[in-house]
């Protein structure tokens, strides 16, 4: 008998076990519901579309470019602040943070979290199958959810954090309304198709855009409220 | 593929075109650069593909599903071209800057009114930067929602968050380099960021710097930050990327 270095698992929980082996007698035929899938040449298939939106992209980018100059202001003067200050935009959404966060929470923690939540999602959705939202209709999930959303907006409200609230507050809604009216067809059955990961990324850009938007286009002078035509 | 490989070959009737065409992918220069003719047969495909250091990051056939515009919006091609954009262009905007306090900001001037079409140069740096923080921002998405990070491609969805680091940093140390007030105050913001980690807080911003506060110190390491050490190293896990991207089996098929 050849020595193993691994063990074999008996189990049918995809969740515990996700990489499985799946053991065929001879005198069962393999079924596999997957077709030989048609193959075609990358020359020309692929390289010519990859050519064409090569050319695209430099044509925009040509054509904007002759439209849109980029920004020049006065030489920099350490002695003379702009009020406010701004970061580049895509760091706006975390200036935003700052607003409302000590330093550390929007400069270190959040962006810092960002990054390893990002890292670690292949290693714990490993699953092909996605089981939608409220598939799983047990009270616990139901209320361990709601708790953990109804937990984060009251600690968001403590600190005035009302783009994030409102955002969270909406997409909530819009599960809710999964739950109460689900649909299998047309876009609504789409978005009740979502499972919980899927929702969260979009909980995540959808906070991150709205801080974007407002830090780049609703804040003046002392990090003020204002309204873009101002 | 009958269509495509009619009768190349120069019959007496075939047109000067033709004829040329076959003289010069017959001749002994063309075959040492290319190793194979005119493209005509599917042999002649395959060589294109893998007897072309830049093509064979390609396999030589793809899975006809994965070709539709909708499977990849084209977004990490499109990231990987703007990046070659942004390096071309960047090249060339080195040609005409001084990494020293004010020259840099002179630099910038003289793009202005005395280089020839130097404002479109910086134009199309620019925009690129930006467009790419968002097209890798959406290839992200998109493969998120495709579920395409899944074993076996765990490690190349990480190696692609770092891309998306590294991308957004090259975006940021480019950003002081014009030396206006948008660019130094836009820093000065950032870079406090980074003084509020604990313990070590000041100590990076000091080394990040080069000071206490932004000076030419600063501006030559965002440089070389920013010209040399970013760009090697996006380019090192690009390779990485595109290498999985293949190893891993192609494309992931739809869920
Ligand atoms: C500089 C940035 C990047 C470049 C140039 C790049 C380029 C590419 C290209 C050309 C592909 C082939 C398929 C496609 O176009 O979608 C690809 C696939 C992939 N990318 Fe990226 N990428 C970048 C950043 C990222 C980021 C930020 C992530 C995720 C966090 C990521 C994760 C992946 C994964 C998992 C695949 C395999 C997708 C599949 O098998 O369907 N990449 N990348």
């Amino acid at each position: 008998m050849p020595q193993r270095d691994f063990e074999l698992v008996k189990s049918d929980d995809p969740v515990a076990v996700p990489k499985r082996v799946a053991l065929v007698s001879r005198d069962v035929s393999l079924k596999v519901d997957v077709e030989p899938e048609e193959m075609v040449m990358s020359v020309p298939h692929l390289v010519l579309r990859e050519a064409i939106a090569f050319e695209l992209l430099v044509a925009f980018l040509a054509f904007y470019s002759l439209l849109v100059d980029a920004p020049l202001e006065q030489m920099a003067n350490p002695l003379k602040t702009p009020n406010p200050a701004k970061a580049p935009w895509y760091f706006l959404g975390l200036q935003e943070l700052l607003h409302y966060f000590p330093p550390i929470v929007a400069g270190v923690l959040v962006p810092a979290l960002v990054v390893i939540a990002l890292i670690v999602i292949p290693y714990f959705d490993v699953n092909v199958r996605r089981p939608r939202l409220w598939e799983r209709r047990d009270r616990r999930a139901l209320l361990t959810f709601g708790s953990v959303v109804l937990g984060s907006l009251v600690i968001l409200a403590i600190f005035g954090v009302w783009p994030v609230v409102i955002t969270s507050f909406l997409l909530s809604l819009v599960m809710i309304a999964c739950l109460l009216y689900p649909s299998e067809t047309g876009w609504w059955g789409r978005v009740c198709k979502l499972s919980l990961p899927s929702w969260i990324m979009i909980w995540f850009v959808a906070c991150t855009v709205v801080l974007t938007l407002i830090g780049v286009y609703f804040r003046g002078p002392g990090w003020s409220w204002v309204w873009p035509w101002q | 593929m009958n269509d495509l490989s009619t009768n190349w070959n120069a019959t007496p009737q075939a047109g000067v075109g033709r004829r040329l065409l076959t003289r010069l992918t017959g001749s002994g220069v063309w075959r040492s650069v290319f190793r194979h003719g005119w493209i005509r047969t599917n042999r002649d495909r395959a060589l294109t593909i893998y007897s072309n250091v830049f093509l064979h990051i390609h396999p030589v056939k793809v899975r006809k599903s994965a070709l539709p515009f909708r499977v990849t919006f084209c977004l990490g091609g499109l990231s990987l071209a703007l990046f070659i954009v942004l390096t071309v262009t960047g090249i060339l905007l080195m040609l005409y800057y001084h990494p020293s306090a004010p020259r840099a900001y002179e630099d910038m001037k003289d793009l202005e009114f005395v280089v020839s079409s130097g404002v479109f140069l910086r134009n199309l740096h620019r925009w690129s930067a930006h467009l790419m923080v968002i097209t890798v921002f959406l290839h992200m998405l998109r493969v998120f929602f495709a579920g395409a990070y899944r074993p076996p491609r765990e490690f190349n969805w990480v190696v692609g968050v770092m891309l998306l680091v590294l991308t957004l940093l090259l975006s940021f140390t480019g950003y002081l380099l014009p030396w206006d007030q948008l660019a130094y105050w836009a820093i000065t913001v950032g870079t406090n960021m980074a003084g509020a980690v604990p313990w070590v807080g000041d100590e990076i911003r000091f080394l990040l710097l080069g000071g206490n506060t932004i000076g030419e110190n600063t501006l030559i390491r965002f440089y070389v930050l920013h010209c040399v050490v970013l760009p090697l190293g996006i380019v090192v896990l690009m390779a990485v990327h595109f290498w999985r991207v293949r190893k891993d089996g192609g494309l992931a098929r739809p869920l």
